[in-house]
């Protein structure tokens, strides 16, 4: 009886002390991240990382100021800027999705830039009309095809995919996807509510398929599981570049009307941002033709800056029309494209 | 002492009493504290947002409720009859490949659910590598079944939870020895009808305890059925959250949650009714196993290899292939050293931590049992079923208000700003796991410290031991296996988790489940297969561990 109560005794006394240190040595950890260098510039970012964004290590390689990056979902990285309130060590907030930056600004987070050299870096449609965020990058969503199944003839607008020829040959990713919603809100500002819910009950009434993951879809347009598909155009360019003799190309949707939808990743400045000067360097920096050439180079999307060229392997697919609405049309109408998107049964 | 046990009933029940008033006080502050969370999120009922409520109703309420309840009966069906059949086998009978079966049938508890499904989606669906070929040889019209459904997400969930009820399964009926069975078999009942009748019956706390974890998880889960397109309560919390920006709706709807989780915990205490089950004899004579032989053994360790194969090896093995390619690309994670350490270290504290909070409340239930301590043991249960992120929400938003004004206190005294201490360090992150987890270990200290005849309390007190003696020297040595199974849980559990850890971890604190959500959330598998094997084999070493342990305390 004696021993092992002294065994437990023991154990017990063992492992409050391991539980105190592990303690000190976590809370120790996150003191020692908390304590940023003065004119160090810290990032709270949304856009998926593989590995660090080039273009700000060759910022921090140019200018010595250290950049400190923090990864995380956009909306809980809006919850944490929130909570943290004017506490907060971010000083820039990089996200994906012009509906998030929308809402971001809406929510008193980001504050006005105030940098010409930004304004002439981006064209005022990639830009917040209320100068609190700019695109780092373009994205262009549109119609993917099966190039041994589907004619690029056959293929004209968004709106046309839901003409009954394309009944269970369609792929969609699901609509809570922050993209579509974005692209269903654009498509509400241009064409209002009524027609554009018309159009989404007809990609419905086509059975799509729905697949979470825009590589997803095209491996499944590839495999004919679909024959036609909406997809963001860096994930093609992603597979391309590994395998140029993927069965899927690109159509550009919308010529002669709206023009393809365009989507953006940005930045801002937070509002209560300690190294402000720096943080708009930074972002003067990150929309300047070099910065913008490392973006468009390391992901196939399209540089925010017209001056910085496209990758070779999308620029192939031609130049095409974009949809010149301004991008933040995507927050105005979001909720409203999420509702829209549950009244026509599209999940 | 056994003896000692069932005679001793004379003790002085009041003076005892008034020894342990210090439990129930300490663990209405545990549940307390851990209900925060669960307060800041009913507390959104408050301002109703009337027109998006009967947009969700007109659009979708029913839908998400339906699903969900399907999904939870699935899953307690499958995890019941897949744990407990396995755990029957592996108890009473021989055949060949049962001494490794007996622990290896625990392992798909290391596997997380949103990383069995992504692996048998990359194996199975109709563009992956089977079904191509299997278009090549049998025609283009070849299509199996979808498993983005139902089916698909009950199967995920059922094959990485069973081991709940396996793990609770097999200690009950070992602990249940051979007594009541061999009675039951003098009686004339056939083997499987005693099964039915006696041991099974006699089990049903742990089963029960089993398939609720198992249902909570299921619940509470929002990787798989994001994943397989599958619409739940949690999904349609996101949905809410994420597509409206509108948090507090979300936790309005996290508030639904909340009703199935007190709902699930409720029918679990049910289903234990006014019995009292307890052991009489400790491990007495452990029933010997029958030795099986022909059809029934290959029967026997057909069943047992095909749920491993399918819940382990089949996952595993496809994630070894994807990581040795990526490897072979060089396309790894940064650090894997540095996020191995932070997820254990994490996960480790988060264990220890949880694990004590789970004795203070089970031991206090069990001195005074009182509505104060039933429903502090409750409330603090609830936490499970709800998403990890919604949790996480209801942890910053007082965090943080505490943090301010910690601030602007310290800045007073200091004359100095004040940065936030609270919300960028652990705490807040080891108090979100504490809530999430607690049930886990609660169910399985309670489970094990209830099979403990509360004979044995009166006798340690009878013999002039005090409520904290009785714990370290009766209940905690006999404790000892439920403890360890709880930490490993727990310690598996935090591990696993990610949209909490993903919303509070301190600044730059990156880990496993971290790295696999970043490649997960854009669908690419391979990538996340090098931190989702850490991940599993990290879990294996503590489960096998444990296994061992149980082993070596029984002999």
């Amino acid at each position: 009886m004696q021993t092992p109560t002294r065994t437990t005794t023991g154990r017990a006394a063992a492992g409050a002390r391991a539980l105190l240190l592990a303690l000190t040595i976590v809370a120790g950890a996150g003191a020692w991240h908390l304590a940023a260098a003065a004119d160090e510039v810290v990032v709270y970012s949304a856009r998926s990382q593989y590995g660090q964004e080039p273009a700000i290590d060759a910022f921090t390689r140019k200018t010595g100021i250290q950049v400190k990056s923090f990864g995380g979902n956009t909306s809980e990285l809006f919850d944490r800027l929130k909570a943290e309130g004017d506490k907060t060590p971010a000083d820039v907030l990089i996200t994906v999705d012009a509906g998030n930056l929308w809402n971001a600004g809406r929510a008193g987070l980001l504050s006005r830039m105030d940098s010409p050299e930004i304004a002439a870096n981006v064209p005022a449609n990639l830009r917040d009309p209320e100068g609190r965020w700019t695109a780092l990058t373009v994205r262009a969503r549109t119609i993917m095809y099966n190039t041994t199944k589907v004619k690029p003839e056959e293929l004209s607008t968004y709106e046309a995919l839901a003409d009954p020829k394309w009944k269970n040959r369609l792929c969609l990713r699901t609509s809570t996807y922050v993209y579509n919603q974005s692209f269903l809100a654009t498509m509400i500002k241009r064409s209002g509510e009524p027609k554009v819910e018309q159009v989404v009950k007809g990609w419905v009434a086509n059975n799509p398929t729905l697949i979470n993951g825009d590589t997803k879809i095209l491996e499944a347009i590839a495999a004919g599981q679909c024959d036609v598909g909406l997809t963001n155009t860096y994930y093609l360019g992603r597979i391309l570049a590994k395998d140029p003799a993927f069965p899927v190309a690109a159509f550009w949707a919308n010529q002669q009307t709206t023009g393809t939808h365009i989507n953006i990743s940005g930045a801002g400045i937070t509002a209560n941002a300690k190294n402000r000067a720096n943080a708009v360097k930074l972002l003067e920096f990150l929309t300047s033709p070099e910065a913008q050439q490392s973006f468009a180079d390391s992901n196939f999307e399209y540089p925010a800056n017209p001056q910085a060229s496209v990758n070779p392997v999308i620029a192939k697919w031609g130049k095409f029309r974009q949809d010149d609405i301004n991008v933040a049309a995507a927050g105005e109408f979001q909720a409203a494209a999420t509702k829209l998107a549950d009244r026509a049964g599209y999940k | 002492m056994l003896s000692a046990a069932a005679g001793g009933t004379f003790g002085s029940r009041p003076a005892a009493r008034r020894l342990t008033r210090a439990w129930p006080a300490a663990a209405l502050l545990v549940a307390g504290i851990v209900a925060v969370p669960n307060v800041v999120v009913l507390s959104s009922l408050a301002t109703p947002n009337v027109e998006l409520w009967l947009h969700l109703w007109r659009t979708q309420l029913v839908e998400l409720a339906l699903n969900t309840l399907a999904l939870l009966a699935g899953v307690g069906a499958g995890t019941l009859v897949v744990g407990t059949v396995l755990a029957w086998l592996v108890v009473n009978y021989r055949f060949p490949g049962r001494g490794i079966f007996e622990w290896a049938l625990i392992l798909p508890l290391a596997i997380p659910a949103y990383v069995i499904g992504f692996t048998f989606l990359g194996i199975f669906e109709f563009s992956g590598p089977l079904q191509t070929a299997l278009r090549r040889w049998l025609g283009a019209g070849v299509r199996l079944p979808e498993l983005r459904s139902w089916g698909g997400v009950t199967l995920m969930m059922t094959l990485v939870f069973y081991p709940y009820v396996y793990l609770l399964a097999r200690a009950a009926f070992r602990a249940q020895g051979s007594a009541a069975l061999e009675t039951a078999r003098s009686l004339g009942r056939s083997r499987l009808r005693a099964f039915l009748e006696v041991t099974l019956p006699l089990a049903r706390p742990s089963l029960a305890a089993g398939v609720a974890l198992a249902m909570m998880e299921a619940l509470g889960d929002f990787g798989t059925v994001a994943t397989f397109g599958y619409r739940t309560l949690t999904e349609g919390i996101y949905r809410v959250w994420y597509g409206m920006f509108d948090r507090v709706a979300a936790a309005q709807l996290a508030s639904v949650l909340l009703l199935f989780a007190a709902a699930l915990l409720a029918i679990e205490r049910a289903s234990r009714g006014r019995q009292r089950f307890t052991q009489r004899e400790r491990r007495g004579a452990e029933a010997a196993p029958v030795a099986l032989r022909g059809v029934r053994a290959a029967a026997a360790t057909g069943t047992c290899a095909a749920v491993l194969a399918l819940a382990f090896l089949l996952p595993v093995g496809q994630l070894a292939l994807w990581s040795a390619r990526t490897w072979a690309e060089g396309r790894v994670a940064r650090d894997l050293g540095a996020l191995l350490a932070n997820t254990l270290g994490l996960a480790g504290v988060a264990a220890v931590l949880t694990c004590l909070l789970a004795v203070v409340l089970a031991y206090a239930g069990r001195l005074h049992p009182s509505h104060v301590t039933r429903w502090s043991a409750r409330f603090a249960s609830l936490g499970y079923a709800l998403p990890g992120a919604v949790i996480a929400v209801g942890v910053l938003i007082p965090l943080s208000a505490v943090d301010h004004w910690l601030g602007s206190v310290l800045a007073r005294l200091t004359g100095r700003p004040v940065g936030l201490l609270l919300t960028g360090s652990a705490v807040g992150l080891l108090f979100a796991y504490a809530v999430r987890f607690l049930a886990v270990s609660l169910q399985s200290v309670d489970a094990s410290l209830t099979r403990i005849a509360p004979s044995l309390d009166d006798a340690a007190r009878s013999l002039g031991a005090g409520a904290g003696r009785t714990l370290r020297r009766v209940h905690l040595p006999l404790l000892r296996g439920g403890l360890a199974v709880a930490t490993v849980l727990v310690f598996v559990e935090t591990m696993k988790e990610m949209p909490a850890t993903l919303l509070l971890r301190p600044f730059g604190l990156n880990t496993l489940a971290m790295e696999v959500w970043e490649r997960t959330n854009e669908a690419l598998w391979q990538e996340a297969a090098v931190p989702a094997l850490a991940i599993v084999l990290a879990g294996l070493v503590p489960v096998i561990v444990v296994i061992r342990w149980s082993n070596t305390a029984r002999g």
